[in-house]
């Protein structure tokens, strides 16, 4: 059938044959293979070339001070030589992992929802939205943050959860403004909800019709047979989906340095303000050159983003593909 | 007569535009084994499906009529469609072992019911997978995953964990269409051995199978049903034309 | 068995909730962005740059910006496709199915995750390296590389849809792998080809933290390759950082237009999509 119709497409576009049968058919072929074939190699070779550029510019502040000084250090007084990135590695651990807490539970829940329960009309109309909050910039995000998130975490979240849980240190509102730790996570979760969604989504709904069935057959419920089959045998593909969701939240800027407030301090509170080691690299670019070592130091803490960020995203994406082996077998 | 189990009455199903099954009546007796015969494609399956309700988990899905179990309607809109799953139970063609060990597969059932037996799941499920044919196999491995059985194994644990259930009909969708011979036999000879006790449904496009293990039998052609009734009958004196065709190996 | 029943509905109502509350979070940031940026936006606003800087001064517009995310994200998009079709190609047509061809999707799949403030701090190595400065030339190198694995894995997924048949069909007629891609393929696979082209200019738009190093911020049109190009998102950012009431409107201005070019691709690639697969066979 496809055969029939590909002649016909051939006899109209006659042009297709009158390329001269020469030698140079083959000869430019097999060049065409090796040139693509390079550039393809340039390509997969482009993550260990960043590392190893941001390690070579970053080598100097190694003379400084040993890694796990400057890993452990909270002195940050570039002027004086004294980088320590402790305070920006913590506060980006916090801010990430207030992200996650608020955007895991209802990603998964629309995940499940969108694959087992939707029907398909509505599936239809609500994966596209969700590719949509996907492409929004993360300025956009940021924008957004400054003008509703912030100023809902200062007049709603942050008095009430400081009169009922103040008591806990973690709930402490001492910062009254609003930008802080949960400003960061709460636009941030929003910005990983389609990232976690769309992977989790896919994985879940990839889990074989037959499984399901089987689980049903003997009188589960739906719900029994997602929490005890399908999510069972999905959870590596989910893991891995959150995982994706957990590593682009670490390395998103410019989103994060609208909302956090920047101050590089180790927050005690999911109020106080924090200084991720994306809004520290994005805010000082500017005097990098102008002071000794400060470009070393910056570029350190982009080698560190990288090579997080790479362990995750490697992690994951070997799960994803072993999974997709194993499907398609 | 015969005790009627099933009745089905003036089934029809669509998938989207195309009619998959034109009023289907028939009944399915109490105990014995009951064989769904026909050419790949003429709805055996679907009808199958439609009578433990499976069908309504597939996307644009349309049926009219009646299925009664014990003269109840198990279509009816205040009929829990779990507690029809749970009394009629599904061996599918290809095994699917849940993404547990062997016990907690034969368990499942059981367990989402909330029967905890008394605490006593253990022997629960070693009787089960004794009616399966499988306890001498797995009798040591009994916490290795499923997925590790052979495929044979795992169709005959999915014997066990339908059999946990304690249905009263069990419907078999072409049950040996992925074993090798051997394993076919077993899963043959186990229900074999179950019908004494209860319904079995078989759907099959082996007509040797059919022969083998039917009690009686439905014939559905394109969609309709051609003939039912006792194996002997159907088998030796058919009543159309189409059967006689059929079981000849002139059509189909 | 009323306790499944509850926990079934407990968990429906939640997952209807759930995805209820993520839909909800896409309108209310339309929402905010239309809210101050409509006000914001008028034809002085579109057409004329910053008058007295754009840090400070409170008359003009963003035209800067909006000609700046062009030349930057379309010469990005050019350089990248550059790079991205031929990978494509390689990875489908001469070396599918290959251990090489695995590794190096893994490769393009890691590097999609890679933060874009790493891209701008290689980017501005790249430009040390080569000896130039933050300029519009600095930000296109650093957005290619950025849309690099966005196009090239879009591409190879198009290219992937493909019937074997077809391929197969044309190696039959005795055509070589490279008449094959270039007369075959690339034409039955053009609309997810121009999918994944415009996919990738809408990251390359709006990334802000890569060009933030790499292409720098001015009041001017760019006149050359190599002087600064000002950019829609670094508008929003830099703007909307001053205390000035009517600077901040031109960061609301420029979200707005950043938003709806944005949106306006992923219609236009939806639609194309639907609309070119007319004249491909299936």
């Amino acid at each position: 059938m496809e055969k029939t119709l590909v002649s016909i497409r051939f006899g109209q576009r006659g042009g297709f044959w009158n390329v001269s049968l020469s030698l140079n058919r083959g000869l430019k072929d097999r060049l065409t293979g090796h040139m693509t074939s390079v550039l393809t190699l340039g390509a997969a070779l482009l993550v260990p070339l960043m590392g190893l550029a941001l390690f070579l510019r970053a080598r100097p502040i190694l003379a400084i001070s040993p890694v796990k000084e400057l890993l452990l250090s909270t002195t940050w007084h570039p002027l004086e030589g004294a980088f320590g990135f402790y305070p920006f590695i913590v506060g980006t651990l916090w801010v990430t992992t207030v992200a996650m807490i608020i955007a895991v539970p209802p990603s998964l829940l629309t995940a499940v929802y969108l694959s087992e329960y939707a029907p398909s009309r509505v599936r239809a109309l609500a994966k596209p939205l969700i590719d949509l909050l996907a492409g929004i910039p993360s300025v956009v995000y940021g924008v957004w943050g400054m003008l509703t998130v912030v100023p809902f975490v200062e007049k709603a979240v942050a008095p009430t959860l400081n009169r009922w849980l103040g008591f806990i240190p973690l709930f402490r509102a001492d910062n009254p403004t609003g930008y802080g730790v949960l400003a960061g996570g709460l636009v941030l979760a929003v910005m990983v909800f389609p990232i976690i969604i769309a992977v989790a989504e896919e994985v879940i709904r990839a889990a074989p019709q037959g499984l399901r069935e089987a689980s049903l057959a003997l009188g589960a419920t739906r719900w029994q047979t997602v929490k005890h089959v399908v999510l069972r045998q999905t959870m590596p593909g989910v893991t891995a989906a959150v995982v994706l969701g957990f590593s682009r939240a670490f390395g998103e800027t410019m989103a994060v340095l609208m909302v956090v407030g920047n101050v590089p301090r180790v927050p005690r509170s999911i109020f106080d303000p924090a200084y991720p080691l994306t809004a520290l690299i994005a805010n000082n670019y500017g005097e990098m050159l102008s002071i000794p070592s400060y470009d070393a130091a910056l570029l350190g803490a982009a080698l560190i983003l990288l090579l997080v960020v790479l362990a995750f995203n490697t992690a994951s994406r070997l799960v994803l593909v072993r999974l997709v082996r194993n499907e398609s077998e | 007569m015969l005790e009627t189990h099933i009745r089905i009455q003036d089934l029809n199903v669509w998938y989207g535009s195309h009619q998959a099954l034109k009023g289907i009546t028939a009944d399915i007796p109490a105990r014995g084994i009951t064989a769904i015969i026909g050419p790949s494609g003429c709805g055996k399956s679907t009808l199958l499906k439609s009578l433990n309700r499976l069908l309504e988990e597939m996307d644009e899905v349309r049926m009219t009529g009646q299925i009664l179990l014990n003269g109840e309607d198990i279509y009816r809109p205040d009929v829990d469609v779990t507690e029809v799953r749970t009394r009629i139970g599904l061996l599918a063609p290809k095994p699917f072992p849940l993404p547990m060990s062997i016990y907690e597969n034969v368990a499942y059932g059981p367990r989402i019911h909330n029967r905890r037996n008394g605490g006593h799941m253990a022997p629960l499920v070693e009787r089960h997978l004794l009616e399966a044919g499988l306890w001498e196999e797995v009798r040591d491995r009994l916490q290795a995953p499923a997925s590790r059985l052979s495929t044979g194994q795992k169709q005959r644990l999915c014997l066990a964990r339908a059999l946990a259930v304690e249905p009263e009909v069990l419907l078999c969708d072409e049950p040996t269409s992925a074993l090798d011979p051997i394993s076919a036999q077993r899963i043959e000879a186990q229900l074999r051995d179950l019908k004494a006790r209860m319904t079995i449904v078989v759907v099959t496009h082996l007509l040797r199978q059919a022969h083998r293990l039917a009690d009686h039998v439905i014939f559905l052609w394109l969609g309709e049903l051609v003939e039912s009734g006792p194996a002997a009958q159907v088998f030796n004196a058919p009543s159309d034309e189409r059967t006689r065709a059929y079981l000849a190996g002139d059509i189909g | 068995m009323n306790r499944r029943k509850a926990e079934e509905a407990l968990f429906k109502t939640l997952m209807v909730g759930a995805t209820m509350f993520v839909l909800g979070s896409l309108v209310l940031i339309l929402g905010t962005v239309i809210w101050r940026g409509l006000p914001a936006l008028n034809l002085a606003m579109l057409t004329q740059t910053p008058k007295g800087g754009y840090y400070l001064g409170k008359e003009g517009g963003i035209l800067n910006a909006i000609v700046g995310s062009l030349y930057l994200a379309g010469g990005a998009t050019g350089l990248a496709l550059a790079m991205s079709l031929p990978i494509a190609l390689y990875l489908q047509i001469y070396a599918a199915r290959s251990r090489a061809a695995e590794l190096a999707r893994l490769a393009l799949d890691v590097l999609w995750g890679v933060p874009s403030i790493v891209y701008g701090a290689f980017g501005f190595i790249i430009m040390l390296w080569l000896g130039i400065r933050a300029s519009l030339m600095g930000g296109i190198i650093a957005l290619a590389l950025l849309e690099l694995p966005i196009m090239t894995r879009g591409m190879e997924e198009a290219i992937a849809m493909v019937p074997f048949a077809l391929k197969e069909a044309s190696y039959a007629l005795g055509a070589t792998r490279l008449e094959t891609a270039l007369k075959v393929v690339v034409r039955q696979a053009m609309p997810g080809l121009l999918t994944a082209v415009l996919l990738a200019f809408g990251r390359g738009i709006g990334d802000a933290a890569s060009v933030l190093f790499t292409a720098g911020y001015t009041d001017r049109l760019p006149d050359s390759l190599f002087s600064p190009a000002a950019s829609l998102p670094l508008a929003v950012f830099f703007q909307l950082g001053t205390p000035f009431p009517a600077v901040q409107e031109r960061a609301y201005a420029a979200a707005l237009v950043l938003t709806v070019i944005v949106l306006a691709l992923s219609l236009i690639s939806r639609r194309l999509a639907g609309r070119l697969t007319e004249h491909v066979i299936r």
